[in-house]
């Protein structure tokens, strides 16, 4: 494609995303002394990690007593045996640290009376193996990602990260199964360019924007997902979708895990608590996935709230005033904007919604891409982290306030295994023009696209589909529904238009680029929910209502060329990093 | 005489008319600030008509529709949708905020939406921040600290940490500093109220081991002493935040250090 000019970068390493874990992996390189680059399609700051509110997980012992193996057999449980021991001991273990090291960064953490970081309740979060509730979610009001992630960018600053902001990434440089960089688009003045690095770390979250309903933000469309698979690459546990239990009705809007956590609890169209009825000792603090099945069910036999008795009640007014005022002040302005509820003396009304991605890029405990080919191997050049990876440390359902702690501690890890491969300064080899041929010829034919079926149309196809066919409950008759629609909706891309034809800040050329990915990531979803023939986590099949060890502690692994999908599996890691811990052999799950 | 004249490429022309399609009985006039930098075009108001029986309530909903259903050329940032991000920011009925908090249900008549003030357009709604990330920088908006604790949190009592209430929140949107007139004048060398609240931030952080230093860099006739207490910065913040009293503590701080 010579119509467009190219221009060359060459850094030791690249970090793509500037969300929490970009922004700690990019400290981390800056620190060890490789130039690095961080490349992002917003400025860090408005990256979606500033919407989590809730805190960050680890076992300080501010508040009571507390040790990292309880909360790795909290997290294995959660996750419901399908993430790698391994991997969730070095999150679990390293945890503490990584907070410590944030408040030294000088993230505004809450306090406790004797000054030290406050930290609350949480979801499926125990004290000694699951015996009664422990406070081990470190807060900033409820507002701890900002928090974090404005901090985090400073850090940055302070170690004079080289920053590319706006620019929207195209595609991986792969040459003989290795990767060689990337090529990106200048938003700011249209210019195309080619960033060689020696390790390109993929930490572009979660892809939210392939359901209807999300509290994601519009920009949560997993490009680096999208570009592992167009790469060759496989994602890995697809189907593991979570549903956060409390999404503003109507808007999904996050009200954070933080509300029931300083004793807010949810109610039916009775007046019932009913999660007593299906966790009865942890109750409304059972893990997301349990409680966003027990609101389905309450929904579904006709005790939901509301007109179309189809949402739920959160109740918090009988919560202290003082509690509301100091330690969830964002949610009561969230509840005001976008329910028209003031949680003082009225309740939210919420439903499930989609809130994060467990599956993503695989990756071991040192952010190193994974794939599969006889066994399991390392990628050369290539690391994911955040939640665009699949480490796995949340395997099938995600605990509550793990996802910032794993941001961080990956993000840190990230940095630590790259300096131990990269030599600075160390010179790139050729790599010819074939790739950037490739990925320009796919931007060149989207941003040309002329059809019939704009892209707003399209990608609210493809939304819709994943919301009724691929929800919390599952069936092979949904699914397989969902497999075939999806299809319909990427074929309609074949006659896509894209109207502005511009190179500067074309945003209806990068929305098209986005549903590109998105589709890819859709299908291989709705292509791994279905071949996974039994219930873990955040997968519910009514039609295989139990977890199958035998056949399922697998990890899934999906390929996706255009709509056609390769399935395998590989097992999980039976085994902890170190003899501090055992492992955690599966059990029945109840909370 | 002298003469005063906008320059050409600044003269705002009569754009295009998008009448509805829908048959809405419901319809509100948008009008939409466009400017293409690749056409060489003047910028121009566009005119959409919108049905508003199937809009949801806030201004963002309202151009999220006109890009889906209308018109996909119209360009503006958004990202997280609930006021936590900062992306959205734009001039709605003459008022800086961000388009996914504010109800269009507030604006009698037309909505007019322009990009933030007295900003380099890049393109439609879509202003340049980059100087304004430029002197964001230039606070060293990070912890300076000698402890030399290394296992364990510095200690901050309820107290002190609650001077942060009210700083730390800002999400960066620059409505505050875009509606300062002092900062259109001066806005290459005052900070204006954004990065000033963001200084004020970690001066009285508790933790912070260079307060005297910080308060030193910012002691400046222009960098800080434009402020001139207009306070269209506090009436502007979309978070409720109050940076001209953060200005007021810098001087107060200043005059009695």
């Amino acid at each position: 494609m010579s119509s467009y000019k190219i221009i060359d970068h060459e850094y030791d390493v690249i970090v793509l995303g500037a969300g929490g874990s970009g922004l700690r992996a990019a400290v981390g390189l800056s620190e060890a002394g490789l130039k690095t680059a961080c490349i992002s399609k917003v400025f860090p700051t408005r990256s979606h990690t500033s919407a989590a509110q809730g805190g960050i997980s680890a076992a300080l012992g501010n508040m009571g007593e507390d040790d990292w193996r309880w909360h790795m057999y909290d997290t294995v449980k959660g996750a419901d045996w399908l993430g790698d021991q391994d991997s969730i001991e070095y999150l679990c273990k390293e945890a503490p640290k990584a907070v410590i090291e944030l408040e030294k960064y000088g993230v505004p953490f809450s306090r406790t009376d004797d000054g030290k970081i406050y930290q609350r309740p949480f979801g499926g979060m125990t004290k000694n193996y699951g015996n009664g509730t422990v406070q081990r979610t470190c807060a900033a009001a409820d507002r701890t990602g900002h928090a974090i992630l404005h901090t985090l960018y400073g850090q940055a600053l302070k170690h004079n990260t080289e920053f590319f902001i706006e620019y929207f990434a195209l595609d991986l440089l792969m040459k003989d199964g290795a990767c060689k960089g990337l090529i990106a688009w200048n938003l700011n003045d249209g210019t195309i360019h080619r960033f060689r690095a020696h390790s390109t770390i993929i930490a572009t979250g979660g892809y939210g924007k392939v359901y209807y309903a999300a509290t994601s933000a519009h920009t949560c469309t997993g490009d680096g997902n999208a570009m592992i698979l167009r790469a060759g690459l496989p994602l890995q546990d697809m189907e593991f979708v979570q549903f956060h239990p409390t999404g503003i009705y109507g808007h999904g809007t996050l009200i954070s895990e933080g509300v029931r956590g300083e004793g807010g609890y949810l109610v039916n169209s009775k007046g019932e608590r009913f999660m007593e009825r299906y966790a009865p000792k942890a109750k409304d603090l059972a893990s997301r996935d349990v409680v966003s099945r027990s609101m389905s069910i309450e929904i579904k036999e006709g005790r939901g709230v509301g007109k179309e008795q189809d949402h739920i009640h959160l109740h918090l007014s009988h919560l202290d005033k003082k509690v509301i005022e100091h330690r969830l002040p964002g949610i009561t302005e969230a509840a005001r904007l976008f329910a028209n509820v003031d949680v003082t003396k009225e309740p939210i009304p919420v439903v499930p919604t989609v809130h994060y991605n467990m599956g993503g890029i695989p990756t071991n405990y040192k952010a190193e891409v994974l794939t599969v080919n006889g066994s399991e191997k390392t990628v050369p050049g290539l690391m994911a982290i955040g939640e665009a990876a699949c480490v796995s440390v949340h395997g099938a359902n995600r605990l509550g306030s793990n996802s910032l702690i794993d941001l961080v501690v990956f993000g840190r890890a990230a940095a630590k295994r790259a300096s131990e491969l990269v030599k600075p300064g160390t010179p790139h080899e050729d790599i010819g023009e074939t790739e950037t041929e490739k990925c320009l010829e796919r931007f060149d034919k989207l941003r040309n696209a002329n059809g019939e079926n704009s892209t707003a149309e399209l990608r609210l196809a493809m939304q819709k589909t994943m919301q009724s066919k691929c929800a919390v409950f599952r069936t092979d008759k949904t699914l397989k529904e969902g497999v075939d629609e999806i299809r319909k909706t990427y074929d309609g891309m074949s006659s896509i238009s894209v109207k502005d034809k511009s190179l500067i800040f074309n945003t209806d050329l990068v929305e098209t680029l986005e549903f590109d990915n998105l589709i890819r990531q859709a299908i291989t979803t709705v292509d791994s929910a279905y071949y996974r023939k039994e219930s873990r986590g955040a997968h519910a099949r009514e039609d295989f209502p139990k977890r199958d060890d035998e056949k399922f502690m697998q990890h899934t692994l999906s390929w996706c060329n255009g709509k056609d999908t390769k399935i395998e599996y590989r097992p999980v890691h039976k085994k902890t990093l170190t003899n501090e811990v055992q492992y955690f052999p599966p059990q029945e799950r109840v909370y | 005489m002298v003469q005063i004249n906008l320059p050409e490429n600044s003269k705002v022309q009569k754009g295009n008319y998008h009448k509805d399609k829908t048959g809405s009985k419901n319809i509100k006039k948008v009008n939409v600030y466009r400017w293409d930098p690749s056409t060489g075009e003047k910028p121009r108001i566009d005119t959409y008509e919108v049905d508003m029986d199937n809009c949801p309530s806030k201004v963002l909903d309202v151009l999220n529709k006109i890009k889906n259903e209308i018109d996909p050329t119209l360009t503006y940032r958004r990202s997280c949708a609930h006021g936590v991000c900062g992306s959205c920011a734009m001039n709605m009925d003459g008022k800086n905020g961000l388009a996914c908090t504010k109800p269009h249900a507030e604006i009698d008549g037309d909505i007019d939406i322009y990009p933030l003030p007295h900003l380099k357009v890049v393109k439609d709604l879509i202003g340049d921040l980059s100087g304004f990330y430029k002197q964001y920088e230039s606070i060293e908006p990070w912890l300076k600290t000698n402890t030399k604790v290394e296992t364990t949190e510095i200690i901050q009592s309820k107290k002190d940490r609650a001077k942060l209430d009210g700083a730390y929140e800002c999400i960066m949107c620059a409505c505050c500093s875009t509606s300062c007139p002092s900062y259109w004048w001066n806005g290459d060398k005052y900070l204006g109220p954004a990065v000033l609240l963001q200084a004020y931030r970690w001066i009285v952080d508790s933790r912070d081991d260079e307060r005297k230093e910080r308060l030193k860099k910012v002691a400046d006739e222009l960098k800080l002493y434009r402020c001139h207490t207009i306070m269209n910065c506090t009436s502007a913040c979309p978070k409720g935040l109050n940076p001209a009293k953060a200005i007021a503590e810098i001087k107060k701080m200043l005059a009695t250090s």
